[in-house]
This record gives structure tokens, C-alpha cells and sequence, in this order.
């Protein structure tokens, strides 16, 4: 490409041949005003209020910046007075038709229009045309378009109907200057507000994510619906969009495995005694963390759905754990996790806090004496299992809110009180598919949290060698236990690579080759998967480093051609004669 | 002298054997009846130490196994279940009342239920009287072929 010399404002500058002026205005720091320019969108030159002055040897021209090609040896006057003069009267036309639209007064501001000429009109619209060609240029919806000509032309949509074509993105309205596109079913947006707080297709899913880098959500992704935009592709420098790319499985040879696949919270929906669903100020456990971060949709502000902080919040322990219908173990961390809340609501709002509580298990290094400091900051408790939430009155002073029912255990008494919002402490519960992962891997997982080897001895190794757990998936525990758990596991797993060898099982089982008949029974039963059949010598050979010796193959063998190491037959027969000399004799 | 009942237990190491040794240490009270033979896992356990036992003249019979889902070896414990089931129709024809055999689950904390387990297997046992099956078997050794 060939390099051209110019000035702007008398600043040589040099650019390539057929640079937009407004593009190398810009380098130089150059502000030019635009209103129908976006830098993802191809010149339109329409709205005419970058205009500039352009010399070109003697002749003088004006021309508008971001369409005009600059050629070598022109000069460029973005601010002359006859430019100024140029633009106030463009504005003043455009004040005509749209005389109260806030971009337009605030440019008629700066170029010094108090009163324009020729009146105010009403409209909102410059005809601008961003939104037109964001729609099918960017988009790739085409839902919207110019219709009609000269003073009655208007953008809208074909016949002026709902369009099918609309995929409700938004991006009109984002783009139109003077906002006189609006956005009037926030629900239809494809930027669906997620649970407490709205999400970009592009995000990083939470603050603390590893790795620290954003996703695109399909679901909500424009281009996944129209198959256009990848806007993000175009702005993104290190060219780091791919969006071919798809899910993919990688395989690794590891010597150890870890464990931490966490839990799921508890989903209170299907206890519809408490509404949750059903009134928008029944918030579970994790979503009222949520409103609570600083980092959250409401920047940590305790908010109610129809807005207002709470005067009132009553927070109801053990839902879906201690409870016979749901899981009958405790949680262990919820009486924690509602505490934390008691203080902060008492600290945010000021509001009267009541805890719903059947036995408040304080059992952590510094947790009773947090309970004793709530107790003194005036947070209720009410030691009974709540009954309900609903929004059904019996007196004026329930009119409008939320009514918990309970059995107030300590007083022997049906008490109903009334509270603007409830949090309901959820319990923690396995994740839904531990169960397939748990066979995968060959491990024990009695109801759906993973089972140490040993509670006491082994406590995050399991019943396969090299297997570790961690945290939530092996029972409910909080973050310092889960921290050590994993710090242990940890050690674990690297202890394991260290040793460079590994000491395996000595009492394992090992099949007779002469007496093997290669029935293959042994093969399906062994939950270690430490059998294969020899396809070759059409026996079943036993992988010592996978036995565990536990023995069930040499229990089930039909022609005893496996022996299990220590614990052979011949042993436990003699073993049972020892233990019965008495009656022998 | 009264009947006391020999019954052999068969345990596994990681539940029930330990179970039985927390029984101990926490001074449960049971009868010293049930004598203890420990495999790495209930489904080492063969029908035929069961018969054996029965033929070396056990009253009674009883094997111990983890809690379903608990077994250190993942599934030991049901393939024992499957086992024992079988074997407990069989026993009825060898001449030995199913009373007198046993299947449990006793997991490592459950000394308690080890004291009860027992109590309650030599009670049955001790009801059912002396076995025959030895006694029957020696009898038919001894009859000369005819």
C-alpha cells in the first residue's frame, strides 16, 4: 500500500492511501463529532456532521471525515470557521426535526446555537440508519429497514408489524445515538436476566474462575442464532475468538486423580410449602450470597424484587436436609451460612433478622462465640422447624407480606410472623451424576457422596489406589475443612508421584493357568476391573497391580484355579476346624 | 449342663471385624458363642466354608459383611448377598434349619449392633438346639455300604 503525506490542522502526518480523514483524525487525537459513525460499521456518511474542509491545491471543498479518502498532499481543517459554520447549520436542520434530543442540544451547545432558526420539531429518530445496518450488517437479522421517501421517510419494521426476523439481540437500541429505540419486554431480551443479575453472552463465568478468561454462551450468542456479528472477533487484537471451536475430550496419563467435584445445591422447589417459585422474595441460600456480593447485580445491596431493602427477613434452617422426605443428613453448613447472613442483613438494613432454626450445630473453632454475637446483635431465633411461607393475611399487619408458620418449640406455641423476605438456608446434596463417576472410576459411593477407605485412617484415599477426594464430594463440609481435606489430598497424591515406585497389595489373587477352564465368570465380577481374559492361552489372567485381593473371584471360581493370597481355601478350612477343635474331637 | 451353641462368624476385615473389635473396646455386653474367622471381604466368602462349618459341627452360622454401598471393595458385599440367598434355600435340604445361618450387615462403628447381632443369632441357635448335621453324616460314614 502505498504511504501519502498530509496535514491536519497544519500537523504533518503521513498515512496509507485512502485512510478515511476521520480514521487518521483520530490517531492524532483529532476530535471530529459523528452521530452515524460506529467504528464496527462501514462509512455512511449520512448525518453529515463531520463535515470538514479539505484543500487540494487551490480548491476547496467540504467533505465529510469518515468516508472521505485522503490523498497524498491534501490539508485538512477540522475546526475552520467555515466548518463551524457548516455544522451549526446541519444542526439547526436537524434541531427542525429533532429539537429535544439530548446528543444533538448538547452538540447545538458546543457549537454555540441557543435559539436555531428555523424551530424545534418533536421527533426522536435522526434517520441516522445505525440501527438499520446493525441489524444486516452486523446481526444479520434484517428485521429493520428505511420505508417510504424524502419527509415522510422512517425506519421500522416490514408493514410496520412485529417482525419474526428479530431475535430481540438489543443491538439497535444500543447503538442508536439518540435512544429513541427502546428496548420495552426486558423478558424477550436474549440477555435473559440469569439468576439475580444479568450476563453478556460473553462472560467469565464468576469472579474466581480458573482459568481467568471469558466463554461464549451459545444459548444467548448472536451469532449462534443468525450465523453474523462476531463483533468480538473483530475488536479482539490478539485474535483469541475461534467461534468453529467446539468441545473436545483430551486424554492424559496421570498417576494420581483428585477428586472435587463439589456438590449441588439443594432445590427447594419441590417443598411448595415454601413458596419458593412462587414469590419473588423467597431466595435460596446461594442466591441471596449472591445479591450479597460486592461484586453482584445489586453491587451487594439487599434488595427486594420490587425494590427497597427488607425491614423484615426471616431466614428458615434445614431445607432439604434433616428432613426424612429430602436428605436425612445434615448439611453441616447451613446454620453457619445463615448466621453470616442474620449479621449481614442486621448490619446492611437494619432489619428485625428471625431464624427458623430445629438445632443450632455452632460446631467450628470460633462459631459459638459468632452465635453468642448475633445473640447480643438482637437476631431472633425461633427454635422450631417453619411450617410455611405464604402470602395469605389474617390481620392488617400481614397485609402485603410474607407469613412464616411455626412451631415455637421453646414457648409451645403456633406463632405466625409476618416478614418482607425469606432466605431458605439449602442444604447441599451429592451431585446428580456422582454415581456414574463413581463407577467410572471404581470407587464406593454409598448415598451419592463418595466413600473414603477409612473414616478415620484413610480419610480422603478411596477404595481404588491413586484415586483421592476432596471436599463436598466426599460429605458436606465447610472451607476450612474442605481446605484441609485438599491439602491433604494433596499431599496424597504427591506423596504417590514422589516415591517414583509404588508399593502395591501383597495379598492379591492369581488364577491357576493349568486349571483355569476360561470360563470367564471371574471376569464380570471383578469390580476392580483386575481380570481380562488372555485371548491367546483362552484363560483369565489376574493384574496384580489392580488386585486388591478382596477375594470374591476365588470364592466364585467353579474349578478353584484361583487362589487368593493368605486367604486360601485351604487356610480358612483349616481356620474352621481350629475354631471348632472342640466339637471335632 | 445347658446347650451352649458353637456358631462360627465370618467377617470382613474393614466393617464387621472391626465393628466386632469396637464392640470390645467399648465393652458391649454378648455372648462369647460366635467364634470369628476373618476374610478380606465378605465375598471371599465361598458357600462351601459355610457347609464345611456346618460339617465340623457349627450350630450355627453367621457371616458379616459392610453396609450395601459401604464394601471397601465396592460391591463384595452384594455378590456375597447373592451368594448367601442361594445358599440359604439350599441349606433346608443338606438338614440344617435356615435359622442357623446367617447374613448381616455391621459396619465399623457398629459395636452395638455386633453385641446385638450376636444375642440374637445364639438365642435362635440355642432355641434350634445342638445340630444334627454332623452327628447324621457321621452316623452315614459309619453304615457300611450296602
Amino acid at each position: 500500500m502505498k504511504t501519502i503525506k498530509l496535514k491536519i490542522n497544519g500537523i504533518e502526518t503521513e498515512a496509507e492511501d485512502r485512510t478515511p480523514i476521520l480514521a487518521i483524525a483520530e490517531k492524532l487525537g483529532i476530535r471530529i463529532p459523528t452521530l452515524c459513525h460506529h467504528p464496527i460499521l462501514e462509512p455512511y456518511g449520512v448525518c453529515r456532521i463531520c463535515t470538514v474542509e479539505v484543500r487540494v491545491g487551490r480548491r476547496i471543498r467540504m467533505v465529510t471525515a469518515c468516508n472521505y479518502p485522503a490523498t497524498n498532499g491534501i490539508e485538512v481543517l477540522t475546526d475552520s470557521e467555515r466548518v463551524r459554520r457548516d455544522r451549526r447549520m446541519i444542526l439547526e436542520w436537524f434541531m427542525s426535526r429533532c429539537g429535544h434530543v439530548p446528543v444533538i442540544e448538547k452538540l447545538a451547545a458546543e457549537y454555540g446555537i441557543t435559539e436555531p432558526r428555523f424551530g424545534r420539531g418533536d421527533e426522536e429518530c435522526i434517520l441516522c440508519g445505525l440501527c438499520v445496518r446493525v441489524c444486516s450488517d452486523v446481526v444479520g437479522a434484517h428485521a429493520l429497514g428505511f420505508f417510504n421517501r424524502g419527509t415522510t421517510r422512517v425506519v421500522s419494521t416490514a408493514y410496520d408489524e412485529t417482525s419474526p426476523k428479530c431475535i430481540s439481540c438489543g443491538a439497535c437500541a444500543y447503538v442508536c445515538p439518540t435512544g429513541c429505540i427502546k428496548i420495552e419486554d426486558d423478558e424477550m431480551l436474549i440477555r435473559k436476566e440469569l439468576p439475580l443479575g444479568p450476563l453478556t453472552p460473553v462472560h467469565i463465568p464468576f469472579m474466581q474462575a480458573i482459568p481467568h478468561k471469558p466463554v461464549i454462551d451459545r444459548e444467548s450468542c448472536i451469532h449462534f442464532k443468525t450465523g453474523d456479528c462476531k463483533i468480538c472477533e473483530k475488536v479482539c487484537e490478539v485474535k483469541a475468538i475461534d467461534h468453529t471451536q467446539t468441545d473436545h475430550v483430551d486424554e492424559f496419563d496421570v498417576g494420581a486423580v483428585i477428586l472435587a467435584t463439589g456438590f449441588k445445591d439443594f432445590d427447594p422447589s419441590c417443598m411448595p410449602e415454601y413458596g419458593y417459585g412462587k414469590y419473588k422474595n423467597v431466595l435460596t441460600g446461594i442466591e441471596f450470597e449472591r445479591m450479597n456480593s460486592a461484586s453482584g447485580p445489586t453491587g451487594g445491596r439487599i434488595l427486594m424484587a420490587g425494590g427497597g431493602e427488607p425491614k423484615s427477613v426471616a431466614i428458615v434452617h434445614c431445607v432439604g436436609s434433616r428432613d426424612e422426605r429430602h436428605h436425612k443428613y445434615c448439611s453441616r453448613v447451613c446454620c453457619m451460612y445463615a448466621l453470616k447472613f442474620a449479621h449481614l442483613i442486621k448490619e446492611k438494613t437494619g432489619a428485625e433478622v428471625y431464624n427458623f432454626y430445629i438445632d443450632m450445630r455452632c460446631f467450628g473453632k470460633g462459631y459459638e462465640e459468632f452465635y453468642h454475637r448475633l445473640l447480643e446483635e438482637e437476631v431472633r431465633f425461633v427454635r422450631g422447624r417453619a411450617a410455611s411461607v405464604s402470602d395469605f393475611p389474617l390481620n392488617h399487619t400481614e397485609v402485603g407480606k410474607l407469613v412464616v408458620r411455626v412451631e415455637d418449640t421453646l414457648i409451645g406455641q403456633v406463632r405466625r410472623i409476618p416478614v418482607d423476605m425469606v432466605v431458605l438456608a439449602t442444604g447441599l446434596e451429592p451431585q446428580a451424576d456422582a454415581k456414574d463417576l463413581a463407577r467410572t472410576l471404581h470407587i464406593s459411593c454409598g448415598d451419592g457422596f463418595f466413600a473414603e477407605r477409612h473414616p478415620k485412617l484413610a480419610p480422603v484415599s478411596t477404595a481404588t489406589e491413586g484415586i483421592f477426594i476432596a471436599g463436598v464430594c466426599q460429605g458436606p463440609k465447610d472451607i476450612p475443612d474442605t481446605v484441609a481435606q485438599a491439602s491433604a489430598a494433596a499431599s496424597q497424591a504427591q506423596t504417590l508421584i514422589c516415591m517414583g515406585e509404588i508399593e502395591i497389595e501383597a495379598a492379591t489373587a492369581f488364577v491357576n493357568d493349568e486349571i483355569c477352564s476360561g470360563c470367564r465368570i471371574c471376569n464380570t465380577l471383578c469390580s476392580l476391573s483386575a481380570i481380562r481374559y488372555d485371548e491367546e492361552k483362552k484363560i483369565s489372567v489376574i493384574n496384580d497391580v489392580l488386585c486388591k485381593g478382596c477375594g470374591t473371584c476365588a470364592a466364585a471360581c467353579p474349578s478353584a484355579a484361583i487362589t487368593a493370597r493368605h486367604f486360601t481355601d485351604q487356610q480358612i478350612f483349616s481356620e474352621i476346624e481350629g475354631v471348632l477343635y472342640d466339637v471335632r474331637t | 449342663m445347658t446347650f451352649e451353641p458353637k456358631i462360627v462368624g465370618i467377617l470382613c476385615n474393614w466393617c464387621s471385624y472391626t465393628g466386632a473389635d469396637l464392640a470390645g473396646t467399648a465393652r458391649v455386653k454378648y455372648p462369647p458363642n460366635v467364634r470369628v474367622i476373618r476374610v478380606m471381604c465378605s465375598g471371599r466368602v465361598d458357600p462351601t466354608f459355610v457347609l464345611k462349618a456346618f460339617a465340623d459341627g457349627a450350630d450355627g452360622v453367621l457371616v458379616a459383611g459392610c453396609h450395601p454401598g459401604d464394601c471397601h471393595y465396592i460391591e463384595g458385599n452384594y455378590k456375597a448377598l447373592r451368594r448367601m440367598r442361594l445358599l440359604h434355600k439350599m441349606l433346608a435340604d443338606y438338614g440344617i434349619e435356615p435359622g442357623r445361618f446367617r447374613l448381616e450387615w455391621v459396619s465399623a462403628s457398629e459395636g452395638e449392633r455386633w453385641g446385638k447381632v450376636v444375642t440374637e443369632i445364639t438365642e435362635e441357635v440355642r432355641k434350634l438346639g445342638p445340630a444334627k448335621f454332623r452327628q447324621a453324616r457321621k452316623a452315614k460314614a459309619a453304615t457300611p455300604a450296602a
